[in-house]
Order: C-alpha cells, then structure tokens, then sequence
C-alpha cells in the first residue's frame, strides 16, 4: 500500500510542473510585451514598472520560470495588480463561501443521485427508467446560470404573487454565524448548480449497476431467496461503486466551473466571484493563482479517491 | 438471437467505415421514402435519440432560414422600445417583440435566431475540431510510445485546470470573438478527445491487420491514416456530440461572465442572456427565451449522443 501511495503521489508532481508551466507560458507566449498586455496600454510608467518587477520580466526566461516555480512551492503566489495583496491571502480569504457551495453541492447531489440511479438500472428500459434518465439529460445540459436566473425570478423577484420573496437569492451567511440562514441562502444556489452534479452522478450510477446486475452472483443472491433491498445495495450497488466513486471525483472540476457561474448569480463572495472581478480588471496574477489552486486540488483529490478505492474494494491491491 | 432491427444496416455500415456509414445513412434515407412506417418504428425503438435528432435538425433549419424569419435586424437599437414585454404592440413605434425586446430595444426574437445560428456553429466547430485533433494527437500517442509519456503529461496538465477557468484564462490573452471562443473552447476539450482516441489506438494498434499492413511495408503514415484514424471514427463521433454540447454551454458561461463574444458585434445565446441578467426584475425575458432555446438544443445534442453511443458501441458507456 505505501509505495503505492508514494509512486501515486511522486507521479502527481510531473503533472503539477506541466500545470504550472502552462500558466507561466500562457501569458508569455503572446506576441508582445507581457508588461504592457498585463498593464494595459493606457498605463503609468510607475504601473508598468511594478508589473514588470511583480513577474521579474528583467531577467531571463529559464530564471523568471525557476522563480515562478521556487515561489510557488513556498505558497507564494505573487500579488494582486490592483489591491497590491498577496494573491495567497486573497484566495484564502474568499474559500470559504466557495467550500460551503461545492461541499453541501456534492453531498446533497449524492444523496439524491445514487438511489436515482439505482432505481433506473433496476427497472432499466421502463417507464421509471426512461423518465429518470430523460429528467437527467435535461439537467445536465440546462445552463447553470440561466436556471439560477429563473429561480431568482420565480423565488425573490415574482414569487408566485406574493409580496415578499420567498427565500434569499443573494449573498452568503456563514455556518458558523446562523446555521439557520446559511440554510436558507444555500437552499437556491445548491439546487441550480446541484442538478448538474445530480445528472452526472445518477448516470453514472446506473450504468454500473446495470452492469453488475448481470453477473452470475447477483442471480445467486435472488436465487437463494434474498429481499430486492439487499440484493440491489449490498451485493449490487457496493460493487458497482468504483466508477461511480470515480466519476465523483472527476466531476469536481465541472462543479468548480459550476460554482464560479453560480456565485456570480447569486452574489456569492467566494472564489467564482473573485475570478469575474479579476477578469473583469484584468488582474492576471489572480487568475494565474486561482487555476494552479484549483488545478492542484483538483489533482489531488483524485489521488486520494484512487487510493480510497483500495480501502473501499479489498481486492484491490496494489 | 440478436434482435434484428430496420436500422441495423445503418449502424454495421458505421463501424464498417465512414464511407460505408455515408453510403448507411443514404441507404437508410431512401428505406424511408420508400416506406414511412420504418421511421415510425424506429422512433418507436429510440424515442428520445429519434427526439433529440428531430429537434436539433429544425434548429438547424432555423438557422439556416434566420434572415427570413427574423422580424427585424437582430442588432437595430430602438431606443424608444425598451423592455417591450413579449408580444404587446408598443406605443411608441408599433412593433411587436414576440419575445419582448432588451435594453437597447433590440427584438429578443431576432436576436434569439440570429445567436442560435453562432452558439449552434460553435458548438459544431469545436467538435469537428478537436474530434481532428483528438483523433491526429490520439493516434500518435497510442502509436508512438516515446512521444506517449510527454504527450500525456501535457494533456493531463491541462485536463487539471477546470475547463472553464482555462477558457476564461485563454479568452483574457485573444481577441474576443467567435474564432478565438471557439480556439479557446477547442484547446480546453482537446484533452480529453485525445485520451479516448488514445485508449482505442492502444488496443488497435494489436490487431491482426496492423500488422499485416506493417508486413507489407506500410509506412506511419499510411497506418495511422489508413488504418488507424478510419477506426476511431465511431467513438470520437459519440464524444463528439457530448462535446459539442458542452461547447455550447461553455460559450455561454464565457459570455455570461464578460470573457466571451462581444454583444455589440455578434449575438450569441450567451451573451444576449448576458446582457439581460442586470434587468431580471423588470425584463426576465431577454434571459428566459435565448437561455430556453440553448436548454434544449443542448439537451437534443446530449440524447442524441446518447442514443448513439447505446447503438454504436456499448462498451464506451463505462468509458464516459
């Protein structure tokens, strides 16, 4: 188990530098000067001069890359162009609206999806089945913004007739400071971005259980007279549940996409949000700092789900 | 027994060869004048491919024909008709928004069928070019085992960064436009193209006639072009539609977040729900009619991928 943990993560590394590359390389392979495409044109010779210092454009190639690698391996992530900030700071400050979002998200869609796609593999090619899978070709190609925009509508703006809204579209309680209102400020956001995660989830679900469904054991387990129940969760579900474990931990990058269109619905103060104003003022360094973060969140997260399946699935070794 | 169906003609002559599949289609066309009740009955088979197939074709048409069915010039500002709600003929210059007009007094309709002509392009373009690209950089890993390990670390660098993160990060160094959304769009989705182009070449290039191919002294280039790309065809099709669904919703997102193609220039069905999203208490529509017609091509696109992947190739399920 513990070479393979380290083989695992020695093998994550190389991904990690290719990461990092690409972004350093993403701004320097425009034809140009990066200063000045970062400052913009319109920029004081002061401002050009603290970009051109902030990304160290004085020096040679192979060292301005030593830096920006050596840097970030110390968590440092340069600084914000327009508050001056430290981007690390900046990121940590805005994570925990974004955790909240993508953790309560996952959880819930789960929850929802896993019995969903049960129920489908096992009436596969009924009525059941064919609704269960159409509702989830429809969230999963329904625009996460457009569908928070109609909530907004149909819950704060006309609210069935009513005078007031019938729950917050905006803004963001913390858990700590009212779990009660966190709740109900979370209620529309989850669901918009949830039904994506959802449709993922139960697809997958069902396709792997469909599959289990026709192994030899499965028709034992019927065959000695075993309830429907135990059949489909113990002896099905559990082994179906790599792929579905997998298509988790995959499906976290599209929940991150999900969730900076969402914040930016809802007004949200976390990362999504952050990434829109730094589009929208052109602050290079965030951006930069948000893809590597995530990037390498993301990386690892599949690591660990990697390693969870040999903990998971005994017969599984490595 | 298989289960012997009208349109089985159809999906051999697609794992035969895209020519054969072309020569398939035609085949199958022709059944169908020849005797409508096949179409009933496959529709009857695949209801919702056959749905998704029939909605996504008179979108197309649509398209196609927007210059006459637009009721007016989808970029004419009338200042005097802003927020004209849907349908209500408007004092001030007698017009008639069937879908309400925008904040400039520019008709939703027209903008609708004028920015479903580019969101449906875009999705197009971007499948056809990474299923070219996943298929040339697929092929040369899965064949070439030296440039497999380097390759892939790239892919897998790229595939790191969420999809749109990277397209928002690509958009901020071009110039916005319907070109570069579509670059962008097609560096993100590459990737994974590849990867599923590579697993199938992986397994390909151990067949029989590879090596009888090789025996006689093809060379790369013959093998890859002649042999190995002709077999890619099916699976990267299937990914195909899935990816040019998502390219859809992705250009949306990029609009709906300031990095996509300008609305002044072009309407897209993003960027017009884009510019509607600051007026959603007093116009919902210039967001709820563009956003409706991109939820249902898009879910068109991703039932027809599916009921082509249950057809094609089972196996691909697991894969996806």
């Amino acid at each position: 188990m513990l070479p393979y943990i380290t083989r695992r993560v020695l093998a994550s590394i190389p991904v990690l530098v290719v990461l990092a590359s690409l972004t350093f390389f993403l701004l320097r392979l425009v034809p140009g000067d990066p200063a000045t495409l970062i400052a913009g044109h319109e920029a004081t010779p002061e401002e050009y001069q603290f970009v051109k210092e902030n990304l160290g454009l004085d020096k040679p190639v192979h060292m301005q890359l030593w830096t920006w690698v050596s840097n970030m391996a110390q968590g440092n992530f340069g600084k914000s162009l327009r508050s001056g900030l430290p981007v690390f700071d900046l990121i940590k400050g805005r994570l925990e609206p974004t955790l909240s979002l993508t953790v309560t998200t996952q959880l819930l869609a789960m929850l929802i999806a896993i019995p969903l796609g049960v129920i489908a593999a096992w009436k596969a090619n009924t009525i059941i089945d064919r609704l269960i899978m159409l509702f989830c070709a429809i969230a999963f190609s329904v625009p996460v913004f457009w569908l928070g925009y109609i909530f907004i509508w149909l819950f704060g703006l006309w609210a069935f007739g009513r005078d007031e809204a019938i729950l917050p579209v905006a803004t963001f309680v913390p858990i700590g400071e009212d779990p009660w209102e966190f709740l109900r400020h979370m209620i529309l956001p989850v669901v918009s971005l949830g039904l994506l995660v959802l449709a993922g989830i139960a697809r997958m679900t069902r396709a792997s259980v469909l599959e289990v469904l026709k192994e030899d054991y499965i028709r034992t387990a019927r065959a000695k007279g075993l309830g429907e129940r135990i059949v489909l969760i113990r002896h099905a579900l559990r082994n179906a549940s790599l792929p579905i474990i997998t298509i988790i931990g995959l499906g976290l990058a599209g929940l991150l996409s999900g969730a900076v269109v969402t914040e930016n619905v809802y007004a949200i103060p976390g990362l999504g949000r952050m990434a829109a104003e730094a589009i929208s003022t052109r602050d290079y360094p965030i951006i930069q700092g948000l893809i590597i973060l995530i990037g390498a969140a993301y990386v690892y997260i599949n690591l660990i789900i990697d390693i969870a399946y040999a903990f998971l699935d005994p017969r599984i070794r490595y | 027994m298989f289960k012997q169906t009208t349109s089985n003609t159809f999906i051999e002559a697609f794992r035969e060869s895209p020519l054969g599949f072309i020569i398939g289609i035609i085949d199958y066309l022709i059944s169908i004048i020849k005797n409508p009740k096949i179409l009933l009955r496959n529709i009857k088979q695949q209801p919702t491919m056959a749905s998704g197939i029939i909605i996504i074709v008179l979108m197309i048409i649509i398209s196609l024909f927007s210059p006459i069915l637009m009721t007016y010039d989808p970029n004419d500002v009338e200042m005097d008709d802003r927020f004209q709600p849907p349908g209500e003929k408007s004092e001030e210059t007698g017009r008639t928004y069937w879908f309400g007009s925008d904040a400039f007094g520019r008709d939703i309709y027209s903008r609708t069928i004028d920015g479903g002509k580019v969101s449906l392009f875009i999705g197009f373009a971007v499948a056809s070019l990474s299923v070219l690209l996943g298929a040339i950089f697929g092929s040369i890993a899965g064949y070439f085992r030296m440039i497999d390990s380097v390759l892939m670390r790239v892919m897998d660098g790229i595939m790191a960064i969420p999809s749109l993160l990277l397209a928002i990060a690509l958009m901020m160094l071009l110039q916005p436009g319907v070109w570069t959304v579509i670059t962008a769009i097609v560096i993100v989705d590459t990737p994974r193209m590849t990867r599923v182009a590579r697993a199938s070449v992986l397994s390909l290039r151990e067949q029989v006639y590879i090596e009888a191919a090789k025996a006689v002294g093809a060379g790369y280039v013959r093998i890859i072009g002649r042999h190995i790309i002709p077999n890619l065809i099916a699976p990267l099709i299937i990914m195909g539609t899935f990816v040019a669904a998502g390219a859809m919703l992705t250009e949306a997102y990029l609009s709906f977040l300031g990095a996509g193609v300008p609305p002044s220039t072009q309407a897209t069905w993003g960027n017009v729900m884009a510019e509607g999203r600051g007026f959603i208490h007093k116009a919902m529509w210039v967001i709820f009619y563009p956003g409706l017609f991109l939820a249902i091509a898009v879910t068109s696109i991703n039932l027809m991928g599916d009921g082509l992947r249950d057809m094609l190739d089972p196996k691909l399920r697991r894969r996806l």
